[in-house]
């Protein structure tokens, strides 16, 4: 079978009688260059370890653009020594610049979105668990799976560069509209700065494309024996509909950078008309500024969900499993999963609903935005209704699991508000917006995230975290989030406007300063907690507590049906054969309340899933 | 220095945390896991239901104070629509919100985990899953009504008789034109801007210039209870004309104009009464982000009575005539008697 196949790609051809195959393993992972297993390798276990940690830089380097930011905001009157240190010229006697704070607010924006949510959420997560959860010795291609991460380095090289050159960094805001993003007269950050932008993101698309044309191939075809789609778990659908979105979306968005290059370059007028700018009228005309919007949500809101179905379905997952119950309504999840999908590309417009749009087109994109709300609704019923009568253990896992779940609740609820075009003729580009999407997609996915590193932690290093810094790091963030974010719903309902550097002269803003102060005391702290996770995972990653069971969770999945710590092809024996779904939390005839995957039916069971 | 001693401060405050959190791991050992570990799940349970309640509370705490920060009611008659569409929404939606975060926090409290216990196998209810899909697609229906309804109004074409102003961004301020006696904007094209006596590129070989009105602060003047149409547009980057008082925004994009219109309903003094602030004013933001000096662009909007804005318009000088005080205008501007159709071509 293909399975077996891929194992052919390792270093050295393994002997396909799988009774051997451990004792030859050990060997030759004895003589492994250092460089071909931890660097160059083409181990999907690795490659995940690599993603997430360039993840967790970006984590960092992001939140703390965030922190100074605040400060800006927080505290507009007062000077900052960390500033001027971190920042140089840019923040001279301790005051930060406004193309400084825009630059920041800018790669902020865009790190976070891609290279944490995107790159370090299904890199990680996609790469380690699709072929682990669906029985396969790797992904279908080993090597465009290593290619994938090395194209998410050069891109991360290239922005994190931008952040030193002479003219700033790239500052039109994460969506990079032009004419500003493509003029170096509008703003400095649209000098060199937006160029290495447009690069690292054409870097960072080919990643993506690389590594979801990986995932998809392998989940189609590479399940082992039993393993049908309708016996997949809810993490593995979720990955494959993810990298489909990506897949059909990402090309879009390279083709608006690559015409937004030659605007920048070429003399072309494919963004631009008619403009007069830094004291003379550009002889471009006939082109439209509201196509690259259009191009840009064609691929940015499938985006969001790229980010969030991941999160999704681990956190299916996780609730399941810690409540050892079934996950309720499985096909309900998969067909909600397909709707969203669907309607993915079919809302892409509530983006732009004052660009001066056709009124009847916006119309119909209130329509389909709203859609979408239906299957988010189901899946939250179903996960109310899986930990309902359960037998809830909480881990750290389970905890931040229960948070996305509520953190999606509340800012899918805003959402409505948004879809509605009537309203968001207000609340458009105010904080309204930036409470809805931080806390909906910035938090949860976040949450999601988190549930994901602390559950499956043991199966990558065979070590457990830290329970307890665990629950402090889940409490600080789950009631910071809410802190930050909350109130930020009012200052956009009284319609204060985002990516402002400063509002006290505005008559209509200046009163919520002191909120703004109290907002950033608590982002500062809640970063804090951040680093406090990411210490607990590098000190547990050498010194946590071992695992001795191969299933400590006492989970179905498959992963937990290979060794402690599984070398590369992941079972040292054959494949094991699947003979159930997923979530078999059911009394199993002997005092356990789960059966996993590979266990055959018992005589007289009927499959619970057709 | 203080740097240093912060970063060594938060690496005490881990290692110490770090030593807590292992020295409880060790008491898991000693006290055995099982014990300990239900131990802790039952304070675990237990904390969500204090996180529900600390929830719950602090919403009501943060409303208490937002609310007498919050702007205004509704300056415009799309306004009071958009003030009733979103009290709809926030009910539907505070309804949900409150129900199933009460369910989350109190299931996990609930059901948390006393000891084994044979799961209970309830996988599947079409029963239960169609009354889910249908309940939410009526209230989204609903909402859908409303809001299509609301938003086909606001976008209609303006009523006629409706007053026009142009409004034009650039980096970083707004520029306002009005019509003159003749009550038609003129024709302008990029080509002829320049920023000594020609700031928006009116052509003055088009008549209808001759007598417009150009404010380079971008101030507007509106007449209350009389519909205003704003003609949007922008010199270089995409703007915002945004204007919260009134509920209502709509984008300046270069080689482009783009039309909003409504009814502003409360005067300037009458808002600085209802709202106790003397120094009460309309502002027009920018909302979409410009460059360095996005967050600067401000101005100012007066909504006044009609008498007064004549007295207002009275005093005004046209563009033209500011700027060629020695030779005689082109020509006498031509009267006309209705603004009613749109004559404003950019380009
Ligand atoms: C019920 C479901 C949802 C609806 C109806 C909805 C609707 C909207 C609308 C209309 C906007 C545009 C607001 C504006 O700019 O004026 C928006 C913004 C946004 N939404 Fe959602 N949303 C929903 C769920 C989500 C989810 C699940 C995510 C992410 C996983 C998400 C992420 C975002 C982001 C990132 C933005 C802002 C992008 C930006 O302007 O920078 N939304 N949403
Ligand atoms: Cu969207
Ligand atoms: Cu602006």
């Amino acid at each position: 079978m293909s399975n077996e196949a891929t194992i052919q790609h390792d270093t050295h051809t393994h002997d396909t009688h799988d009774a051997h195959a451990h004792h030859e393993h050990a060997h030759h992972e004895h003589k492994q260059h250092f460089l071909s297993k931890y660097v160059f390798s083409m181990d999907h276990k690795i490659i995940s370890r690599q993603f997430l940690i360039t993840g967790m830089f970006w984590a960092i380097a992001g939140g703390l653009m965030s922190v100074f930011f605040r400060l800006q905001l927080g505290f507009p009157d007062q000077t900052f020594s960390v500033l001027s240190k971190f920042l140089g010229e840019w923040a001279r006697g301790g005051k930060m610049d406004p193309e400084m704070y825009y630059g920041l607010v800018t790669i902020h924006g865009t790190v976070l979105v891609f290279f944490v949510l995107t790159g370090g959420l299904s890199g990680t997560f996609s790469n380690f668990l699709i072929p682990l959860q669906i029985g396969a010795r790797d992904m279908a291609s080993p090597f465009l799976n290593m290619l994938s991460y090395w194209f998410f380095a050069l891109a991360s090289v290239v922005m994190f560069s931008s952040l030193f050159i002479n003219t700033g960094p790239a500052s039109g805001g994460w969506t990079t509209y032009p004419p500003l993003s493509a003029l170096k007269e509008a703003s400095m950050g649209s000098g060199l700065g937006m160029d290495l932008w447009l690069v690292s993101m054409a870097f960072f698309i080919i990643s993506s494309l690389l590594g979801g044309l990986n995932y998809i191939v392998t989940v189609l075809n590479m399940r082992t024996k039993g393993m049908s789609m309708t016996r997949m778990p809810l993490t593995i659908w979720a990955f494959l509909f993810t990298a489909v979105l990506g897949v059909l979306s990402f090309p879009v968005l390279l083709s608006a950078a690559v015409l937004l290059l030659f605007d920048r370059h070429a003399g072309t007028s494919f963004y631009l008309s008619e403009i007069f700018i830094a004291g003379r009228a550009l002889p471009n005309v006939g082109g439209s500024a509201i196509l690259y919007q259009h191009l840009f949500w064609f691929l940015g809101h499938p985006e969001v969900y790229i980010i969030m179905l991941p999160a999704m379905g681990m956190a299916s997952e996780i609730l399941s499993t810690h409540s050892r119950k079934p996950i309720f309504g499985y096909f309900a999840m998969i067909l909600s999963l397909i709707g969203i999908t669907v309607l993915a590309f079919l809302v892409w417009a509530h983006h732009m609903f004052v660009t001066g749009m056709s009124p009847f087109l916006g119309g119909i994109f209130v329509l389909l935005t709203l859609l979408i709300a239906i299957p988010s609704a189901v899946k939250v019923f179903n996960w109310l209704t899986t930990i309902w009568k359960g037998n809830i253990r909480f881990t750290p896992a389970m905890l931040f699991a229960l948070g996305f779940v509520s953190l999606f609740i509340s800012g899918g609820l805003t959402g409505l508000f948004l879809g509605n075009s009537a309203l968001d003729i207000h609340l458009h580009d105010t904080y309204f917006v930036v409470a809805h999407f931080h806390i909906v997609m910035g938090i949860s996915a976040f949450f999601g995230m988190f549930a994901g590193i602390y559950h499956w932690f043991p199966k990558m290093y065979g070590r457990f975290m830290n329970n307890t810094l665990g629950y402090v790091h889940f409490f600080i963030t789950f009631v910071g989030a809410y802190v930050i974010f909350w109130p930020m719903h009012y200052e956009g309902v009284a319609g204060m406007p985002r990516r402002y550097y400063e509002y006290s002269a505005w008559e209509s803003f200046k009163q919520f300063g002191e909120l703004n102060q109290m907002i950033s005391v608590a982002a500062i702290i809640v970063f804090f907690a951040q680093l406090l996770f990411v210490f607990n995972y590098f000190v547990s990653v050498w010194k946590g507590r071992k695992v001795t069971d191969p299933n400590p969770w006492k989970a179905n999945s498959l992963e937990w049906t290979t060794p402690i710590l599984p070398g590369h092809g992941n079972w040292d024996g054959p494949i094991p054969e699947v003979h159930r779904w997923a979530y078999d939390y059911k009394d199993n005839g002997e005092g356990g309340d789960f059966i996993p995957q590979h266990i055959p039916l018992r005589e007289g069971e009927a499959d619970e899933h057709h | 220095m203080s740097g240093l001693l912060l970063v060594l401060l938060v690496a005490l405050i881990f290692v110490v945390l770090y030593q807590v959190a292992r020295s409880s791991e060790m008491v898991a050992r000693i006290q055995g896991e099982e014990v300990f570990d239900k131990k802790r799940n039952k304070i675990l349970a237990f904390s969500m239901l204090v996180l529900m309640v600390a929830f719950f509370v602090g919403i009501y705490a943060c409303h208490r104070y937002m609310m007498p920060l919050m702007a205004p009611q509704a300056a415009s008659d799309h306004g009071k629509n958009y003030d009733f569409m979103f009290f709809v929404t926030l009910m539907v939606t505070g309804f949900i919100f409150v129900l199933t975060q009460i369910l989350l926090f109190w299931f996990a409290y609930k059901y948390q985990r006393t000891g084994e216990k044979v799961p209970f196998h309830f996988a599947h209810s079409t029963k239960l899953e169609l009354v889910w899909t249908t309940i939410p697609a009526i209230a989204m229906a609903v909402l859908v009504a409303i809001g299509l309804k609301a938003w086909f109004t606001m976008t209609s074409e303006a009523p006629k008789g409706a007053m026009q102003i142009e409004i034009v961004g650039k980096q970083f301020n707004w520029i306002s034109r009005y019509p003159g006696p003749d009550g038609v904007l003129g024709k302008r094209y990029f080509t002829n801007i320049n920023d000594k006596d020609n700031i928006l590129g009116l052509d003055w070989k088009d008549q209808k210039n001759m007598d417009d009105i150009i404010v380079p602060n971008g101030e507007l003047r509106l007449i209350k209870d009389k519909p205003v149409e704003l003609l949007i547009g922008s010199r270089d980057v995409i703007h915002d004309v945004g204007l919260s008082h009134f509920r209502m925004k709509m984008d300046a994009v270069p080689g482009i104009t783009s039309r909003l219109w409504f009814t502003p309903i409360i005067t300037t003094e009458e808002m600085k009464k209802i709202t106790g602030n003397e120094n009460f004013v309309y502002e027009l933001s920018c909302d979409q982000m410009c460059g360095k000096g996005h967050y600067s662009m401000r101005a100012v909007i007066i909504v006044e009575t009609q008498a007064e804005h004549d007295a207002w318009l009275a005093k005004q000088q046209s563009y033209y005539a500011q700027n060629h005080t020695t030779e005689a205008p082109a020509a006498e501007a031509p009267k006309v008697d209705s603004a009613k159709s749109i004559t404003m071509n950019i380009k």
